[in-house]
C-alpha cells in the first residue's frame, strides 16, 4: 500500500533536520534543497539513505539528481512505495 | 612422497615511515581553475590544503624515501627485507614494476618484489598480502609501500577531483611477531561500479591519438570520480565493512584507540564514524585536512601523523579501512607500531 503523502513529508522534515540542521519548519513542499535549504550533494546522499531506511523504498543514484524540491521527493517516495 | 611446507608466525607492524612532498598548496592556489572557493572544498571535504611533488620528488623517489624512513624506525636496513610490497595507481612505467626499480636504487637487487593495484584500498590489500606470507612462512620481513603521485593523472581543472588528490609515500615494516600483531582482513569488491572511479582514456587510447596529442583536446588518463556514488558507498557500505574487520578479530569499537581510515574526505570518515557508533575515546585520523587525499599513501601517512601527535598511540589498536576505485576494498585491525 502506498505511503501517504503527509505522513512521507513528515518524515523526511525530521530527517533533513538530523542530517542538514534545517528546521523542521521552514522545509515545505516547493522548497528547493540546494538553493532554499541549502542541503549540499553530500548531505543529500545521506538525507536519501535515511529515507531508504524510514520508508523501505529504494533510491537508486541517477534518480537522486531528480530530486530537486522536497515535493519531488515527496512523490518520489510514494510512487516507490506502491 | 609428500611435500615439505614451511611454518610461520603471527605478524605485526614493525614501524612506519612516510615522505611529503616539499610543496603545500592551500586551496587558495587551484580553486580559480575550478571556480570554487576555499569555503566550498572545506564545507565538502575539509580539505585545507594538500602537497604535490615537483620534478625532484618522482613517485619512486617518494616511495624510497617512506622506505628509508620506516627502515630507520625500525632499526633495520633494506638488507633484512625478503620482500617488497609497493601499491600504487600513478607509477608510470607498465613493467618492470616500481618495487624492483626500488630495490636496485636502495641497493638490495635480490628480494621477491612486485606492484598491486587496489587504488586507495592499495595499502590495506598490501598488510594483509604481507601477513599471510609472514603468516605461511613465505616471508620474514615484508616492506609494504603506498605510494603516490596523483597530480601526474588529475586534470587540474576538473571541478570534481582537482582538489581532491594529492601526492605521497608511506611505508610500514611487517615482520614476525609472537602474538597477533595484524587481524583477518575483511575485503571483497562491488565491480558493478567499476566507473564510479576511474582513469580514463587507456594507453591504447593514447596511443592511437599520439600524433595528435599535443591538441588541447586529446585526454591524458586522468581520475575521475561520481562523488555522490562513491560517498554513498562509502559511509554506508565501508562502515559495516569496517565493524566486520572488528567483529573479525573478535573486537569491538569500544575496545579500539585508533581509527585511521583512507583519508577520501573528511565528511566520509565522520560520517562513518557516526554509523559505527565509534565512541568519543577513540581518536580518528583526520591527515587529508593538510595533506589531500593520496590514494594508497593515505593510511600509512596518516598513521605516522597520528604516532606523531600521540605518541601514547604507539603499541595500541588501530581499525584501518581502504576503500576505492574497483570498487574494492579492505580493512583490519592493527596493532600500531612500537615507539621507534
Amino acid at each position: 500500500m502506498a505511503l501517504a503523502q503527509a505522513d512521507v513529508l513528515a518524515g523526511l522534515k525530521e530527517i533533513v533536520e538530523e542530517v542538514a540542521g534545517i528546521p523542521a519548519a521552514s522545509i515545505e513542499l516547493d522548497k528547493n534543497f540546494t538553493e532554499d535549504l541549502e542541503v549540499d550533494s553530500l548531505s543529500m546522499v545521506e538525507v536519501v539513505v535515511a529515507c531508504e531506511e524510514r520508508f523501505g523504498v529504494k533510491i537508486p543514484d541517477e534518480k537522486v539528481t531528480d530530486l530537486v524540491t522536497v515535493g519531488d521527493a515527496v512523490n518520489f517516495i510514494v510512487n516507490a512505495s506502491n | 612422497m609428500s611435500i615439505k611446507t614451511r611454518q610461520g608466525s603471527e605478524s605485526q607492524i614493525l614501524a612506519v615511515g612516510a615522505y611529503r612532498p616539499k610543496r603545500l598548496v592551500p586551496n587558495s592556489e587551484i580553486v580559480d581553475r575550478i571556480e570554487s572557493s576555499d569555503e566550498w572544498i572545506q564545507q565538502r571535504t575539509g580539505i585545507e590544503s594538500r602537497r604535490f611533488a615537483d620534478e625532484s620528488e618522482s613517485l619512486l623517489d617518494m616511495a624510497i624515501w617512506a622506505a628509508e624512513d620506516a627502515l630507520k624506525n625500525a632499526k633495520l636496513t633494506i638488507d633484512d627485507i625478503d620482500t617488497v610490497v609497493v601499491a600504487t595507481i600513478t607509477f608510470p612505467f607498465q613493467a618492470p614494476s616500481a618495487a624492483t626499480a626500488l630495490l636496485q636504487r636502495m641497493g638490495n637487487p635480490k628480494a621477491a618484489a612486485f606492484d598491486i593495484n587496489a587504488a586507495c584500498a592499495g595499502f590495506c590489500y598490501a598488510v594483509s598480502m604481507a601477513h599471510d606470507f609472514v603468516k605461511a612462512g613465505t616471508s620474514k620481513k615484508v616492506l609494504v609501500i603506498g605510494a603516490e603521485k596523483i597530480s601526474d593523472f588529475t586534470d587540474p581543472s576538473d571541478r570534481a577531483t582537482a582538489f581532491i588528490f594529492a601526492d605521497g609515500a608511506g611505508a610500514v615494516i611487517i615482520g614476525e611477531s609472537q602474538e597477533a600483531g595484524i587481524g583477518p582482513v575483511v575485503w571483497g569488491s562491488d565491480a558493478d561500479s567499476r566507473d564510479a572511479i576511474q582513469m580514463n582514456p587507456s594507453w591504447i587510447d593514447v596511443r592511437d591519438t599520439e600524433t595528435q596529442l599535443t591538441k588541447a583536446d586529446i585526454k591524458w588518463p586522468n581520475i575521475s570520480q561520481e562523488g555522490q556514488k562513491v560517498f554513498r558507498w562509502a559511509v554506508f557500505s565501508m562502515s559495516k565493512a569496517a565493524l566486520k574487520a572488528l567483529e573479525a578479530a573478535g573486537l569491538t569499537v569500544n575496545d579500539i584507540d585508533a581509527f585511521i581510515p583512507h583519508q577520501a574526505n573528511v565528511r566520509i570518515i565522520e560520517t562513518m564514524a557516526k554509523e559505527m557508533d565509534m565512541p568519543s575515546s577513540v581518536i580518528i585520523a583526520d591527515d587529508i585536512r593538510k595533506n589531500g587525499n593520496t590514494s594508497a599513501a593515505s593510511i600509512p601517512l596518516a598513521m605516522d601523523a597520528l604516532l606523531d601527535q600521540h605518541p601514547e598511540l604507539h603499541g595500541k589498536l588501530a581499525l584501518i579501512i581502504g576503500y576505492g576505485a574497483g570498487l574494492v576494498y579492505a580493512g583490519q585491525v592493527v596493532k600500531l607500531p612500537p615507539k621507534p
